[in-house]
């Protein structure tokens, strides 16, 4: 194999399994063999490293004074005073979260846990009031991202932000709720079309008292399980969660489901049933090891061929991540990225419901790509923003309270503001080796195959920064 | 240097005339008579969940004032429509719209096994699902995917906002959102975003990079479009200053100049009243009313209210009886309100909301959003609602 030929299937690979790469790295790492580039992407994830920006022992505490107030009947002045803080809290530490995950995939030194994070972060798609179950879930997914999917599954099932989200707390025997048992099959695991209402009635008595405490800690309340017998899948038992999982997990609709997500955000929108049947069987055989069915899909053939290469649509994070990463951008306001991430259609932690974010052209509409031209002349150049974005309908609570009835008309007039960022561009131009023309850098930044216009474009020789910039507004840009 | 280009420091020069694909040639081509027919809905979103009750008062039911001892409206300050309901005193901008004959309530509107989370319940308005099913396209979006007559094109829904809400994104086609005409025909014209889309057909076939450029294509058509045809237009009323009446504006001037986008899309938001509810909703309910009676009196004196129909709609209403914090919480079922100058319904359309048959405290609904919904894309809009919809509903006869 050639080093120009190793240089682009690196290149698409750190494209696909994490948010780029620097042109230093590149250089180093198409000079070794793929496989082992691809073990080393493994072993960097091998390293356990959570996000702990919130204060454990303040959550639990506060839990505990919510739940307090929660069974009074009529509250005194200052206890609504404190349901408010705590709530008020709650929502700046719920901020200060989604910036601790975007900066995480910014600077982190193991890129394809993060992206991995990230995958699970829109499959087990949950929402909480509460930064700390928000942040447990995240780190359920963080530590499982690349380990074995039955833990992931289980673990992501017992955590409170999941109980809370999919209404479990209020599954109890004789009175089942049946929203958790109904996603746990069409969305993470079988698909729908493979279970039946009945699998759905019978799974949900079985998950009954999975719940979890006053202070955050799941607890599987027995007074509340349904011991009776159950027939889920025409076995007869008397099953427990566990055991539903368990079931679930023999069947191989449940690799294909899992295989065909992963294609779709790892190759290619449009699924090729040969390549998904190939992970879904190595997966399920596997004993569905994560690790092992992502190694298998980055040392595939077809994963470097050209339909795959350049041609996926970049999600917001993707975008935002890679962009800030290429250029070392450190974001003086950070809530800033939050802005960003809204308008762009992707708030993290926000998903627009369980299902996830559909992905794919549906990230693109008329504003959003316009948005997307002009961030990064925004972020690399200090330009003005001017747009505002909407609220976040789980946020009326909060408009409701902070501003009066003027306030918008006031926002629409307000000062302009700038993203207010910075790009280490020494430190970027540093990493290109002496010489490098701006047609070079332009076939490094883009994914996709060169054309006569873009050629054109940039032969103008206006320097390596101008180019860069020019570069990245480009529709080209927006694929990876 | 112009910050406001789209790439700053980069000496472009402007390139020369824009590329347009045949395929989006004959908008610009319009005969005006066609213009006559055109028939406009506009969607005014009040996001946060507005408290129905406190906006259309059941005065003449004592059940409303025991279960809202601190926050129900006082009988002599309604604005009494007939002997049972009538509007918040905030409102009152909206009595003459009303005397008119140009509005329409609908009572207890809502879904079966309604969900009490903003997110989750606006989702399921704007994409017009059941509650257990999760659709990636909204119902305006869908209608324009159904590729009929009078919705071929990219700028038949404009949402007046920065980004494009969900009800306005179909599979594929999409509505455009801006919120100043000029801004955007600024940044379409930009120098650099022209040069990218000079000599592109090559492009155009490509599955994710070609959409791009349609995407871009269509919306710098449509920006020119709709600069040039709503430029010259002076609107001769006066509007409230606000937020939403700004938006409203922007509308009129759209449908007055003979634009033929035929959905348009606002949003005021901050409903979510749990706490002090009165005063803040109060202000929220006048910007709303004196916005939508000073947009409504624009369009009859530019004889364009016969042609307009308007919905208001939230994505849920709030429990009857009242929280301890003097406000509200999260409920189900809700009013929405028709506008516009040939209803054939005018009034109170059903029975008020029945405040002693409740489900667990809250409002049990009479009619499926979805047969309003229903009703306008078969009447107002001329296509199959089982088409958008996924199944047939039966239409109402408000118009």
């Amino acid at each position: 194999m050639s080093a120009k030929d190793n240089f682009i299937k690196v290149k698409h690979l750190y494209n696909r399994a994490g948010f780029g790469i620097s042109y230093a790295d590149l250089q180093k790492l198409s000079k070794k063999n793929l496989t082992k580039v691809v073990d080393n992407l493994l072993k960097d994830s091998q390293k356990n490293d959570p996000i702990n920006l919130v204060n454990d022992y303040e959550s639990r505490r506060q839990l505990l004074v919510q739940a307090g107030l929660y069974s009074k009947k009529e509250l005194t002045d200052e206890e609504k005073k404190m349901r408010q803080e705590i709530i008020r809290e709650q929502n700046e530490v719920s901020r200060d979260l989604n910036i601790a995950f975007i900066t995480k995939m910014i600077n982190t030194d193991a890129p394809l846990k993060e992206k991995m994070t990230l995958f699970w972060h829109g499959h087990f798609a949950c929402r909480s009031n509460n930064p700390f179950f928000a942040q447990q879930l995240n780190n359920i997914q963080r530590t499982n991202a690349l380990g074995s999917f039955k833990t992931l599954l289980v673990e992501v099932s017992k955590s409170p932000a999941m109980l809370q989200y999919l209404n479990n707390q209020q599954n109890r025997k004789g009175k089942p709720n049946e929203n958790f048992a109904r996603e746990l099959m069409e969305l993470f695991t079988l698909g729908r079309g493979n279970y039946t209402e009945q699998d759905i009635k019978e799974s949900a008595r079985s998950f009954t008292g999975w719940m979890y405490d006053k202070d955050g800690s799941f607890i599987f309340r027995q007074n509340l399980h349904d011991t009776g017998t159950k027939t889920f899948f025409g076995k007869i038992g008397n099953f427990e969660g566990e055991n539903i999982i368990d079931i679930i997990l023999e069947k191989p609709e449940t690799a294909q489901f899992i295989a065909r997500k992963v294609y779709k955000f790892f190759v290619n929108d449009n699924p090729n049933e040969d390549h998904i049947k190939e992970l879904a069987t190595h997966f399920y055989n596997s004993k569905y090891d994560i690790a092992s069915m992502m190694k298998k899909l980055f040392i595939s053939d077809w994963f470097y061929s050209p339909e795959n290469v350049g041609t996926k649509i970049k999600s917001p994070a993707e975008f935002l991540v890679g962009l800030s990463r290429e250029f070392y951008v450190t974001y003086n306001k950070p809530q800033v990225l939050i802005q960003l991430q809204s308008s762009l259609g992707q708030y993290l932690f926000n998903p627009p419901n369980v299902a996830g974010w559909p992905g794919g052209q549906s990230w693109i509409d008329s504003s959003s790509l316009m948005l997307r031209m002009r961030i990064p002349s925004l972020v690399l150049n200090d330009g003005e923003i001017d747009f505002s974005g909407k609220a976040d309908p789980e946020d009326e609570a909060v408009i409701a309270l902070s501003r009066t009835a003027t306030t918008k008309a006031n926002a629409d007039m307000k000062a302009k503001s700038y993203v207010n960022a910075n790009a280490n561009w020494p430190k970027f131009l540093n990493t290109l080796p002496k010489g490098l023309t701006p047609l070079a850098l332009t076939e490094f930044l883009l994914q996709p195959k060169l054309n006569d216009k873009i050629t054109t474009m940039v032969s103008d020789n206006k320097g390596l920064r101008s180019t860069a910039v020019e570069i990245t507004s480009m529709p080209e840009y927006q694929l990876c | 240097m112009n910050r406001r280009n789209f790439l700053r420091n980069t000496g472009f020069v402007a390139a020369g005339s824009l590329f347009v694909p045949a395929f989006m040639k004959p908008l610009e081509a319009m005969a005006l008579d066609e213009l006559s027919l055109y028939k406009n809905l506009v969607v005014v979103q009040l996001s946060g969940g507005n408290d129905g009750l406190n906006t259309v008062i059941p005065f003449g039911n004592d059940i409303y004032y025991q279960k809202r001892n601190s926050i129900a409206i006082k009988p002599e300050e309604v604005i009494k429509l007939n002997n049972m309901q009538g509007l918040n005193p905030n409102m009152a901008a909206l009595q003459e719209i009303y005397d008119q004959g140009w509005m329409t309530i609908i009572n207890d509107v809502g879904y079966p096994n309604p969900d009490r989370s903003h997110f989750r319940s606006m989702d399921i308005w704007q994409t017009g699902s059941d509650s257990n099913q999760f659709l990636s396209t909204g119902w305006i979006g869908r209608y324009l995917d159904s590729n009929c007559q009078t919705c071929k094109f990219p700028y038949t829904a404009i949402e007046v906002d920065d980004s494009l809400s969900l009800a306005m994104k179909g599979q594929t086609k999409k509505g455009i959102a801006l919120k100043d005409p000029a801004t955007l025909f600024r940044n379409t014209n930009d120098p650099f975003f022209k040069a990218m889309l000079q000599n592109d057909k090559e492009h155009l076939d490509e599955d994710n990079l070609g959409y791009l450029y349609k995407t871009m294509i269509e919306t710098s058509s449509s920006a020119n479009y709709i600069q040039n045809t709503s430029k010259i237009y002076q609107s001769k009323s006066t509007y409230p200053a606000s937020g939403f009446a700004n938006q409203l504006k922007t509308v009129s001037k759209f449908i007055s100049s003979g634009l033929k986008t035929r959905v348009y899309y606002v949003s005021l938001s901050g409903f979510d009243t749990h706490v002090n509810q009165t005063g803040q909703q109060g202000n929220l309910l006048k910007q709303y009313s004196e916005g939508m009676a000073a947009f409504l009196k624009d369009l009859k004196s530019n004889n364009k209210l016969e042609d307009t129909l308007v919905i208001t709609f939230s994505e849920f209403g709030r429990r009857v009886e009242q929280n301890a914090s003097n406000g509200t919480d999260h409920g189900t079922a809700n009013n929405m309100f028709v506008f516009g100058g040939k209803l054939k319904k005018q009034g109170i359309f059903n029975a008020a909301p029945n405040l002693s048959d409740l489900d667990t405290g809250d409002l049990k609904y009479q009619l499926d959003f979805r047969q309003v919904y229903g009703t306008i894309l078969d009447k107002w809009l001329d296509v199959n609602n089982a088409d958008i919809l996924n199944k047939k509903f039966n239409t109402l006869d408000f118009i």
